[in-house]
């Protein structure tokens, strides 16, 4: 069992969304994150999608998905060489003259941003790999964190290769 | 300006549509209108799920889209077990269904059901049809995804503004459908095509399986030719009857739960399996570990999601079965050095040949058997699900394929009547025979109102043990013959057809079967036979769950000294299915 990272291109249209959730609940097939939005090819839309399972287990996912006829493309990119990012939202106490100094010092070591700031809260707003979000996450939650919300990741391919739908 | 219901109709013919089975409602009105003075033909059911299973039957009998239609709400929900039942088998279909005014979708309006929702682990793609403009491609898409590549349903949801809206102008369609997420895979690929050549010549004791995808492809003829050039024994699924006639020298039966024991072992002692068309169903394969152990597997299937689902396969092709094999044919040289092989089945087929009790009691096998014989495999025979299904399958000689339609994948009590229904209208110069169970036949009796109002000429014979027969069987192996709510009260048949205007007769001795079934083929119309069948029979051999499958029950053994006997006396040179009346 390990994570792997597909880079899907459906249809942009209403409903596919429910048929790919719908089809991974469906055979059972665990969903780690799943991200969406529109592509530079007019009436596509990529999605990212992290789906957690043996090389079997995948591969049979991946075929199923492409069985949806607003599927156009599915590729397991988990191998090459890629970029991946997510952006978070993390609402952490930081009340002035108590913790809001260190707050802003950790937010500034993780280049993260202050998108808002309330009277005993503060909005960081961080993007990068999944993993810097989860450090950021653990280092804040001493403070307590009242609101978090993670886009789930996307991811490129590195380099000229990109991921197409066929001819 | 045209409406969004008379674009649909059109598009239906333009489609080939020449009859749809359904059932009126509110909001399907617009196209009902439509339909009253088109040509094509409306067959109104007794209930929805009848004129899915009826779209079903048509499509398997012909190979044509079938065409069922409901109005929203509990006419589209009714036709869910038919879609669902055509999703498993791969058959196409096309399903429209009327829904609320778009302006309405989504208010819990009055017969609003979310359909393409509900639907959509079970269809192979659906539509909610939001504009009128778009009808026209939709028709046109839904039946070009319903027969390409791998068939099956695909749902129209049609909302009443949409079919009653008007538009000036219908845009024109493109000549072919290009879908860029839908593009099958025809051609099989050539190395892979080379590998599975290579494997062919190297085996010794070859099998072919042989599925619904030989049907679905036609290539029957193909496989055989494979067959007779290999001298490579077949073996058919429940779902690949029909595509090599049952008296074919090299036929072994079906494979699997209900099999031929000599079906079993050719596969389990096998070194190369030949999958066509198949999907390596659990009841087909028993416990994985110990299927086909020795062989190596090619898989021919147009669906790459079915090549190594259940099953590792050292060669898959993904394509068309009968392009693939018509490839491989113009390739493959003549074998005539299988002797051994062979020699090894035919005594498992002496031994361990298909057989009942032949004590003057009324079994089913016999009345198969001897409906068989009267329609010498002509005609088409639909069957319920249960015991009724499984002795058909293994009593009656099927020689053509589109000759034997049956619920496989869902197993739907009440699929055979409608779809013997839709078996008719599809080709309506074959006798169809519906072989039912009691229990089956009463989830659609129904229907006998649609069959006595169009007269349509098909003939049930009621396999009747008053038990839902097949869960019995279980109740006694394995639950201690704990009959637990399986045991039906009698129930009289032939009254209740005659109540529809349908003829009958009830058949209580074994003595009556011949004649009672020549009355029913030679009656023009419609006809029933109630036969009252022994009670406990069971559908032997058998592979308990979980079972390797040549570790089959109940099956009949042939004593060694008899089979000396018939070894003197048939010499080594007849190959046959042992089926034999013990
Ligand atoms: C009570 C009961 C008992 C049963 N017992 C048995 C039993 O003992 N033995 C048995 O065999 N079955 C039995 N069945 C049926 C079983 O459940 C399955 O339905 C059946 O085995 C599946 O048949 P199949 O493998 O031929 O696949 P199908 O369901 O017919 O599927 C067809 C396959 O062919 C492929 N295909 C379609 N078109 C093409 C094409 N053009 N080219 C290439 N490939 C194509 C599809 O992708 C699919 O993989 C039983 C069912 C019931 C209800
Ligand atoms: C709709 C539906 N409900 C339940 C079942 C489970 N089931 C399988 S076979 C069977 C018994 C069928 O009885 P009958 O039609 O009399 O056939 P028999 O086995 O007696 O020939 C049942 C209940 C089913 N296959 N389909
Ligand atoms: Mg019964």
């Amino acid at each position: 069992m390990k994570a792997h990272t597909l880079s899907v291109l459906v249809e942009n249209r209403a409903g596919v969304l429910t048929r790919v959730s719908g089809l991974f609940a469906r055979r059972g097939f665990n969903i780690e994150s799943l991200a969406v939005g529109t592509s530079e090819l007019p009436g596509m839309s990529r999605m990212t999608i992290v789906v957690i399972g043996d090389d079997a287990q995948v591969e049979q996912v991946m075929k199923q998905l492409n069985k949806l006829i607003d599927v156009i493309k599915v590729s397991d990119i988990t191998e090459s060489e890629i970029v991946d990012r997510e952006l978070a939202l993390i609402k952490v106490n930081a009340e002035p003259g108590s913790s809001r100094s260190e707050v802003m010092q950790i937010a500034s070591i993780f280049r993260a941003q202050i998108v808002d700031v309330g009277a005993k809260t503060v909005v960081l707003q961080v993007a990068g790999d999944p993993g810097k979000i989860d450090a950021l996450e653990k280092l804040l939650r001493q403070f307590g964190v009242k609101e978090l919300i993670r886009t789930g990741k996307i991811t490129m391919l590195r380099g000229a290769k990109t991921v197409q739908p066929t001819k | 300006m045209k409406t969004g219901a008379k674009i649909l109709v059109e598009g239906l013919q333009r489609e080939g549509v020449d009859t749809i089975f359904g059932y009126p409602g509110g909001v399907i009105l617009p196209v009902y209108d439509e339909l009253y003075d088109s040509p094509i033909r409306h067959i109104l059911v007794r209930h929805e799920q009848a004129a899915a299973h009826a779209a079903d039957g048509y499509a398997r009998a012909s190979g044509r889209v079938g065409v069922c239609m409901a109005t929203s709400g509990p006419g589209a929900c009714n036709l869910v077990t038919g879609i669902a039942t055509a999703y498993m088998d791969s058959v196409p279909m096309v399903a429209l269904t009327g829904q609320v005014p778009t302006s309405l979708l989504g208010n819990d309006a009055f017969q609003e059901a979310d359909i393409t929702g509900i639907t959509l682990p079970i269809t192979k793609h659906s539509y909610l049809v939001k504009r009128t403009v778009d009808v026209d491609r939709v028709v046109q898409e839904a039946f070009f995804i319903a027969r390409t590549g791998r068939p099956g349903p695909v749902l129209v949801d049609l909302p009443k503004d949409v079919t009653a809206g008007q538009i000036e102008e219908v845009p024109p369609l493109p000549e072919k459908v290009h879908l860029r997420g839908y593009q099958p895979t025809l051609k099989g690929h050539t190395r892979q095509i080379d590998k599975a050549i290579e494997l062919i010549e190297k085996a010794e004791r070859p099998v072919i399986y042989a599925g619904g995808g030989i049907i679905t492809s036609e290539a029957s003829g193909e496989m055989v030719q494979l067959a007779e050039r290999l001298l490579c024994p077949v073996t058919t699924t429940l779902m690949g009857l029909g595509s090599i006639p049952c008296d074919h020298p090299l036929n072994l039966g079906m494979l699997g739960m209900h099999g031929t024991v000599y079906a079993n072992y050719a596969v389990t002692e096998s070194d190369l399996l030949i999958a066509l068309g198949v999907r390596f169903d659990d009841r087909v394969t028993g416990k994985l570990p110990t299927f086909a152990p020795h062989a190596q597997i090619i898989h021919v299937d147009i669906d790459p999601a079915e090549i190594g689902k259940n099953k590792k396969v050292d060669v898959p092709i993904v394509g068309d079965v009968r392009s693939v094999l018509q490839v491989m044919l113009n390739r493959l040289k003549k074998r005539d050095d299988r002797k051994q092989w062979l020699t090894r089945i035919r005594a498992w087929m002496r031994k361990h040949p298909l057989s009942y009790k032949s004590d003057g009691c009324l079994r089913p096998q016999y009345v198969i058997q001897e409906l068989s014989n009267l329609l010498k495999g002509e005609g088409i025979i639909v069957s319920e699900v249960g015991q009724n299904q499984m002795w058909t399958a293994q009593w009656y000689c099927f020689r053509k394929p589109r000759s034997w339609l049956s619920s496989g994948g869902l197993g739907t009590m009440g699929y055979g009547f409608p779809a013997a229904i839709g078996a008719h209208f599809a080709r309506p110069d074959e006798t169809v025979v519906d072989i039912a169970g009691d229990g089956s036949f009463q989830m659609n009796i129904q229907e006998l109102g649609t069959v006595a109002a169009n007269n349509i000429p098909v003939k049930v014979v009621i396999l009747n043990n008053m038990f839902l027969g097949m869960v019995r069987q279980w109740q006694e192996l394995f639950y201690d013959h704990r009959y637990s709510y399986t045991e039906l009260p009698p129930v009289d048949f032939v009254g209740i057809a005659k109540a529809y205007g349908i003829d009958g007769i009830r058949v209580e001795q074994c003595e009556e079967v011949p004649s009672a079934l020549r009355t029913m083929i030679e009656t023009d119309g419609p006809f029933l036979l109630d036969v009252r069948i022994e009670r406990e029979e069971n559908v032997f051999p058998m592979v308990p769950a979980g079972a390797a499958i040549n570790e089959m029950i109940g099956g009949h053994v042939v004593p060694e000294r008899e089979l000396e006997l018939a070894a003197a006396e048939e010499g080594d040179v007849t190959f046959r299915p042992g089926r034999k009346a013990a």
